[in-house]
């Protein structure tokens, strides 16, 4: 790959790693109830309960997971 | 709006976080190889990291505040998650036990005249690497709750205080509890990160600034729910009925 095309890969890749890490599901589960939150509020149902909800499971999900990898 | 004084604990807690990796290398590296080098590395790595907090800190205060909270919202809620998860797996296994294992003392004493370019580069890319976390909660943190001057200097505190610890006793830096210290800042990330989100999309918290305590009483529990829970796994036990 040519240099600048693989500065942009390694940026990405560092971002990725740095902000999403090594879970990408919890991203996708928050980005998905944000998505779903809004689309709540657009229709005037309450709506500020979902991440709080989303945040328990997910966190619940993610460390089974990584406990059953750990075996 | 968010107060001065969570501000301040939550950026002094993440920076003290990573201050205790970032001074075990330093105080390390300048113990075998002299410190001239290593602090000049050390102060080369702050000098960068002052860069990126003051570009990002410029270019996030030209956000209007509505949309501004959605994106730091979103960003401290998946980067907490991120250290929620490894300080419940952390403290579950290690309970509050410091960082532990040896020193970074593999490089040999630096004798000759000029720069050690290898302290150098190492009290660098230590302080830079361990830093960029702390930059990044600083700068959103600190925009996200309109106080970025008050960011600034519960991070730099954080930095102050530790490395002055790690100066004067050496070893005791690495048995600050470090997991305990990450599980407390993923919690204050994921409280404020939720928190901020969902008003970034004009949805309205029950108790408006009154939910932020009832959302860190619901983290808290879930911590320590899964941290037992944890611990009952690694031991074979099943979770109580």
């Amino acid at each position: 790959m040519p240099p600048p095309l693989s500065w942009i890969v390694a940026i990405g890749r560092f971002l990725y790693d740095f902000i999403v890490g090594d879970d990408w599901t919890m991203a996708v589960a928050v980005a998905t109830g944000l998505i779903l939150s809004a689309a709540l509020n657009a229709n005037h149902i309450a709506a500020w309960w979902l991440i709080p909800v989303i945040v328990v499971l997910m966190l619940g999900i993610s460390l089974r997971r990584a406990s059953g990898r750990r075996r | 709006m968010t107060g001065l004084l969570p501000v301040l604990i939550t950026t002094f807690l993440a920076s003290a976080v990573e201050a205790i990796e970032m001074v075990t290398i330093v105080v390390g590296v300048g113990a075998t190889r002299g410190w001239r080098s290593t602090l000049i590395g050390a102060a080369s790595g702050f000098g960068l990291l002052a860069v990126i907090v003051l570009v990002l800190g410029a270019a996030l205060s030209r956000v209007p505040i509505g949309p501004l909270r959605l994106i730091v919202g979103a960003l401290l809620l998946v980067f907490g998650l991120q250290w929620f998860r490894k300080g419940i797996m952390r403290v579950a296994a290690r309970g509050l036990a410091g960082i532990g294992g040896q020193d970074p003392h593999e490089a040999a004493e630096w004798t000759g005249p000029g720069m050690d370019w290898t302290a150098w580069f190492l009290a660098f890319k230590g302080v830079v690497l361990e830093g960029l976390e702390v930059a990044f909660i600083v700068v959103t943190f600190g925009a996200g709750a309109n106080h970025l001057v008050a960011a600034v200097i519960g991070g730099v505190g954080a930095v102050v205080v530790v490395g002055g610890v790690g100066l004067i006793l050496h070893r005791s830096v690495r048995r600050i509890p470090r997991s305990l210290l990450q599980l407390i800042v993923g919690i204050l990330l994921t409280t404020f990160g939720t928190f901020w989100a969902i008003e970034g999309l004009s949805i309205e918290w029950p108790g408006g600034d009154a939910a932020i305590p009832g959302l860190l009483v619901l983290y808290v529990a879930t911590a320590v729910t899964y941290i037992t829970l944890e611990r009952n796994r690694a031991l074979g036990l099943r979770p109580a009925a």
